[in-house]
């Protein structure tokens, strides 16, 4: 039986008003350990104000050979960004 | 995958890297370039947590409780440096028991500068500043390193080892600004310390063997020789603001190729260290195989309990 | 308060700190993984910050120019104030758990009546302690509940530990002169009134860890007055190398 402690990631909000960021990963038993150790291991200089935790197998990701399919479409919809319209110069700030 | 397939894989892979794209631990990658990451991110790991050794030798003796809180915190974040690199080894599907293992067994290598003794308190001084000041010449490059999570890993460790190199060098300069006794004290760790610090930068560049596949995968940006030549002409006038002599007759300021000229490096002792026999590679080896088997009945406990909670949970939850 | 008995109150607290520092730095590198290494690691840096700001204003008491590392470094065994507890060796990880768990609740109390005493320095340092002291209680307690009802093995080891440590537990709650004085002024804290707090929440940790209370009623003190066990010699060996080694030397 493997009984490595599992694996979490770790995200932490640095001050209110910013998303939680991924910072790292550490090995835990449980949670709680998971927070603690986070705490101990990513915010020992102050870098945080709120902590998440998650067990990595949680995570599902997507496969990079699907990048073809699952990005790049979204290449060509240059109608979403403001640079595809026109505007005369004299019209300064939309 | 046919082998026409592989390669062509591997050209738009080499490609990649060209371009200073990074590579991410989902994508494919040659088998080589996992094992050859495995190898060098694990040595790293381990030279980190090795190297709490000889510093945890003086967290007990620091003379002074400033000194004594700076040491902590800095073998504290070697722990937690090994803990960033185990971690991005382990997104190339190793477990860091099998990294432990490969250690504990004498596979896996680890910077042999940590199987040196500290004998005196100015050897704390001396390891902050020539082995962090040569570790910091060796991983900053690594911060654009091809491989993401090693890259990533290494921008935190280089943030945080910045303090590192300067609790090492203020330890050496209050030595030489106290008393002779306390000066020759500061000496002594230089002379000791100078040459298995030029050691830590490897072979010499015609011994070194992986050197043209590092430098194509970002491992390495620049040779042996050169880091070892910047590390030199860096540290020899720290030296002399500090007033203590490096140990070489042969060091001197060359004006022609703006570098300083120096001695031969032994390199018998350098491969017998590295094969095992320096002064403490068993004694390290024995620290951390003792403490990773007395806490083994830790680190099952607290699996037992957390498999307990979750149990409760689930029969209070159906 | 007179000055001098203010000193040996506050040596009182402060030495608990230090030898309980002490005996978590000898840890460092040597815990049973690298996220529980960090994690103790950071208490021992908490508790070495406190000691500082204690050993500062003994300093300033005792003047001419005395220093934290004067007070620190330059006693002799018999004038360290600690209580036994925390000296204990660190036999094995139960033992460096429980005494942590067993000092924490005592010293979250004790900290949490600092804040109102009248004397502003110590008020003062209670105030930025009591978060660092309140983690580490809720730290080693989550770890004696692991070790505590983890598994057979970890069960029989911890409470061998407790049986072991539970003795000298009392001693935090005795008064001697300088404490009961301290209380006369209302700068020292009652330590009597901590101890039903203290029963009922270590009380409730241990059984949450299925573990038990040890019923032998003889305790051990004598650390307040300076007699030490026999472990002390040697910790304060290693922690006053350097000064004894080379007196009269910055570092």
């Amino acid at each position: 039986m493997r009984k490595e402690w599992p694996l979490w990631e770790v995200f932490v909000r640095s001050k209110n008003g910013l998303e939680h960021r991924h910072f790292g990963s550490l090995h835990a038993a449980d949670a709680e350990m998971a927070l603690e150790n986070a705490r101990d291991v990513y915010t020992r200089r102050n870098e945080g104000v709120s902590i998440w935790v998650v067990e990595s197998k949680h995570i599902t990701a997507s496969n990079p050979a699907d990048n073809g399919e699952m990005f790049e479409p979204a290449q060509s919809k240059v109608y979403r960004h403001p640079t595809f319209y026109n505007l005369p110069d004299e019209v300064k700030h939309m | 995958m046919s082998e026409k397939e592989i390669k062509n894989l591997e050209e738009i892979f080499e490609a990649r890297i060209a371009r200073d794209e990074k590579i991410e631990p989902k994508d494919w990658m040659p088998e080589k370039y996992r094992q050859t990451h495995i190898r060098q991110i694990s040595q790293h790991a381990h030279s980190e947590i090795v190297g709490m050794l000889p510093e945890g030798n003086w967290i007990t003796r620091a003379p002074s409780l400033r000194r004594k809180a700076a040491l902590l915190a800095k073998v504290q974040d070697e722990a937690g440096h090994g803990l960033y690199l185990y971690a991005a080894c382990e997104t190339l599907g190793i477990s860091r028991e099998e990294l432990y293992e490969q250690l504990h067994s004498g596979k896996a290598k680890y910077s042999s500068i940590f199987n040196y003794p500290t004998v005196t308190w100015a050897d704390i001084g001396a390891i902050g500043w020539l082995v962090d000041g040569a570790a910091i010449i060796n991983q900053v490059p690594l911060c654009n390193t091809s491989f993401g999570p090693y890259a990533r890993a290494m921008v935190r460790v280089c943030k945080e080892e910045s303090f590192h190199q300067r609790q090492g060098y203020e330890i050496m300069l209050t030595l030489c600004k106290g008393t002779p006794e306390q000066k020759a004290m500061a000496q002594d760790a230089l002379n000791r310390w100078w040459w298995p610090s030029l050691m830590m930068f490897g072979p010499t560049d015609a011994e070194s063997t992986h050197t043209e596949q590092s430098m194509k995968w970002k491992l390495k940006r620049k040779t042996n020789d050169e880091l070892r030549q910047q590390f030199i002409d860096q540290t020899v006038p720290q030296a002399e603001i500090l007033g203590i002599t490096v140990p070489d007759p042969d060091l001197k300021w060359n004006e022609e190729t703006g570098h300083y000229d120096f001695g031969e490096i032994d390199w018998e002792e350098f491969w017998q260290v590295v094969k095992g026999h320096g002064p403490c590679n068993k004694e390290r080896m024995k620290a951390r195989v003792g403490a990773w088997e007395e806490g083994e009945w830790v680190r099952d406990a607290a699996m037992a309990h957390a498999k307990k909670q979750q149990e409760k949970k689930v029969a209070k939850a159906s | 308060m007179e000055q001098q008995h203010l000193y040996n109150y506050i040596l009182g607290i402060a030495d608990n700190n230090l030898i309980l520092g002490q005996r978590l730095g000898e840890l460092c590198g040597h815990g049973p993984n690298l996220e529980t290494d960090i994690a103790l690691t950071n208490i021992a840096l908490d508790l070495f910050g406190q000691v500082r700001s204690y050993y500062q204003y003994a300093a300033q008491i005792l003047g001419e120019g005395a220093t934290e590392d004067d007070v620190a470094f330059l006693r002799k065994e018999r004038e360290y104030r600690n209580v036994l507890l925390v000296e204990q060796p660190n036999t094995h990880f139960g033992y460096v758990i429980g005494r942590q768990f067993l000092f924490d609740v005592f010293h979250y109390l004790f900290i949490e009546q600092l804040q109102h005493s009248n004397d502003e320095t110590l008020s003062a340092i209670a105030k930025k302690a009591i978060k660092e002291v309140s983690y580490h209680k809720r730290f080693s307690g989550d770890w004696i509940k692991r070790l505590g009802d983890g598994t057979k093995e970890s069960q029989a080891k911890m409470q061998e530990a407790i049986d072991a440590l539970w003795p000298y537990t009392q001693e935090l709650f005795e008064m001697n002169a300088f404490e009961k004085e301290a209380l006369e002024n209302q700068v020292g804290v009652n330590l009597p009134e901590l101890k039903e707090a203290y029963d009922e929440q270590v009380g409730q940790v241990l059984q949450e860890a299925t573990l038990k209370i040890p019923e032998n009623p003889y305790f051990h003190k004598g650390g307040k007055e300076g007699i030490h066990t026999e472990h002390m010699g040697y910790l304060l060996s290693d922690l006053q190398y350097m000064q004894r080694t080379y007196p009269n030397m910055n570092w």
